[in-house]
């Protein structure tokens, strides 16, 4: 009979530990690498100017103050959008749907709404926004576009952070004469807030880096003056990082680095915020 | 006063109703349009030459094949990154690590999810080719292989958070009783946490690969937008174009309702199609678990 000896297996625990730490450290050293060159590139460019003034000669000098307004409004518009609607359908799911086959279909069709390509969305925006509801390429047309998109964000976190409210609030409320909606609306609604706001951001923060679904539906490649109203076009910091990057030869590598490294603290901000908020009313949290 | 109260509650629940369907109906308008858009492009070129291997719109010639090919071989290729590093990082976070590092890692990895992939792409024009192009000795670094080493890193995030939850929730006993009955920690990992693991794993890797083959901006800025066809094992070294990017690139440049127009829209309609069936096949195992909307979330 063949008999392994122990120190067999311990070699191999010791060879199989080290190839796992291995391939951990190749993906985990990137990944700070990638901040950390981005941050190291593009701080000497920041500036007030960078951040406040309008580009000129061909967007080679100047700053980037439309980019950087135009993704702000791109960001509120979507946020309009789809926290109203996303919000109502967690409730709809947490409190009001009865485990059939139609909420399973609603939750198949979310997960779904969640995996579509990006620039799929761009396609659909540029069909139904763009053309048949004849918005043209606005920034009305990109925010419905990019709220859809984030809207299976918004509703699964939402919904999450409402089943996390205690049964027993909800007894409570409905045993002291509460309606449905009046026990929705000053019970758990503000007991879910904050986890409710924390999926919102997380969901306009991927809405503010998306460049596919804005290409045909509301980019500008470049505007003289700001966006006067929700029907013009707009500049915006992810679209402006590819134009800049692929579109415009003899771009000063330092603005490249530079708006990049905006749009990083732009998206990051908004984590930041979230995970903030998160920690803060875990704190805090009555149950 | 019962009275209004009544009526009130039913038109807030009629409302929050209507909301809440509000995804399926979404999800059905989008392939209406797709399908409203995409559809005629069959009958406007035939399918004989839709299946084509040239694509070449000036001259109308529509072969999709060079673009799915592209796609393909960027996608596997972004697997071979993403399986290995994915499951390896997941592994190492969950079974290695002293937890405090756990705590900073996880974040740390999840953060690069939320990083526009556009400055993926854009280092990956200034950084990654340039060195692979020095490296390996190519013509260009723009190639299928820079493609798939960004997209692998795109679906990392996505890869590792839902495989360390799907580790972490193994119950901590088989561990132990694992390691009672003598097995050293490897064996341990390797023969039963990782098996018992194993849906949730599997659903990891769908996620992470269905984000893959839509991802458009990295893909397109890196890859070098030559819409060859990439069926040999050395394409990998070429620019190759995948499905999305070639959406994002002509259709800005295309005249409304021209059959240039219609067939990029029957590329969506395909892009659709297949991320609803990685979707559906991936939604069938998280429906049997209980952290259902952290998995839509990473």
């Amino acid at each position: 009979m063949k008999r392994r000896f122990p120190v067999d297996r311990f070699l191999i625990q010791r060879l199989g530990v080290s190839v796992i730490t291995l391939t951990a450290l190749l993906t985990i050293v990137p990944i700070i690498g990638v901040f950390s060159y981005i941050i190291a590139k593009g701080a000497p460019a920041l500036s007030w100017e960078f951040l406040t003034a309008m580009p000129n000669s061909g967007m080679r000098a100047g700053g980037i103050l439309p980019a950087i307004v135009g993704t702000f409004y791109l960001t509120l518009g979507t946020a309009v959008f789809s926290v109203p609607l996303g919000i109502a359908a967690a409730i709809y799911l947490a409190e009001y749907a009865k485990e059939n086959w139609l909420t399973r279909l609603i939750r198949i069709a979310i997960i779904n709404l969640a995996g579509i390509p990006s620039v799929v969305y761009g396609l659909f925006g540029l069909g139904l926004f763009v053309l048949f509801l004849k918005f043209g390429t606005s920034i009305l047309s990109a925010s419905l576009t990019l709220s859809i998109m984030t809207l299976p964000v918004i509703i699964s976190a939402a919904e999450e952070a409402l089943r996390a409210v205690p049964q027993s609030f909800r007894t409570v409320s409905i045993s002291l004469g509460g309606t449905r909606w009046q026990t929705i609306r000053k019970i758990v609604l503000p007991q879910a807030l904050p986890g409710i706001i924390t999926g919102v951001i997380l969901g306009l923060e991927r809405a503010a880096g998306e460049t596919a679904p804005i290409l045909f539906t509301g980019a500008a490649f470049f505007l003289p003056h700001l966006p006067g109203s929700i029907l013009d076009a707009t500049m915006a910091l992810p679209y402006h990082l590819f134009v800049i990057s692929t579109q415009v030869p003899g771009m000063p590598i330092q603005i490249q680095y530079g708006t990049a490294l905006v749009l990083i603290i732009f998206v990051l901000g908004m984590n930041l915020v979230a995970t903030v908020i998160r920690s803060r009313a875990r704190a805090k949290r009555q149950w | 006063m019962n009275k209004t109260l009544n009526r009130r509650e039913t038109i807030i629940s009629a409302i929050i109703k209507t909301c809440g369907y509000s995804a399926v109906l979404f999800v059905i308008l989008i392939f209406f349009f797709l399908l409203r858009e995409g559809l005629p492009a069959l009958f406007e070129v035939k399918l004989g030459a839709l299946l084509a291997t040239r694509w070449y719109p000036i001259e109308n010639h529509f072969g999709i094949l060079p673009l799915i090919t592209g796609s393909l071989i960027v996608t596997m290729g972004a697997m071979l990154v993403a399986i290995p590093f994915g499951i390896g990082t997941a592994v190492f976070l969950s079974e290695i690590a002293p937890r405090w590092m756990r705590e900073i890692l996880k974040p740390l990895v999840e953060l690069l999810g939320g990083l526009p992939s556009v400055v993926l792409g854009f280092l990956g024009i200034l950084v990654l080719s340039p060195f692979l192009r020095v490296f390996l000795d190519l013509p260009t670094g723009l190639t299928a292989l820079a493609g798939a080493l960004l997209l692998g890193g795109i679906s990392i995030p996505t890869t590792v958070s839902i495989a360390e939850d799907a580790l972490d929730s193994v119950p901590q006993g088989y561990r132990e009783g694992a390691l009672a009955l003598g097995a050293t920690r490897w064996q341990t990992i390797w023969r039963v946490t990782l098996p018992a693991a194993c849906s949730g794993v599997l659903t990891a890797l769908m996620l992470g690969i269905g984000r893959t083959i839509g991802e458009t901006m990295a893909v397109m800025m890196v890859t070098g937008n030559a819409p060859v066809l990439a069926i040999k094992l050395a394409s990998i070294f070429h620019p190759v174009r995948t499905m999305t990017a070639t959406i994002a690139a002509e259709m800005g440049e295309v005249a409304k309702g021209s059959t240039h127009y219609h067939v990029l829209f029957l590329i969506g309609l395909v892009l659709f199609i297949i991320s609803l069936g990685v979707n559906i096949i991936a939604s069938s195992v998280i429906f049997k678990s209980k952290k259902r909307a952290e998995r839509v979330l990473s």
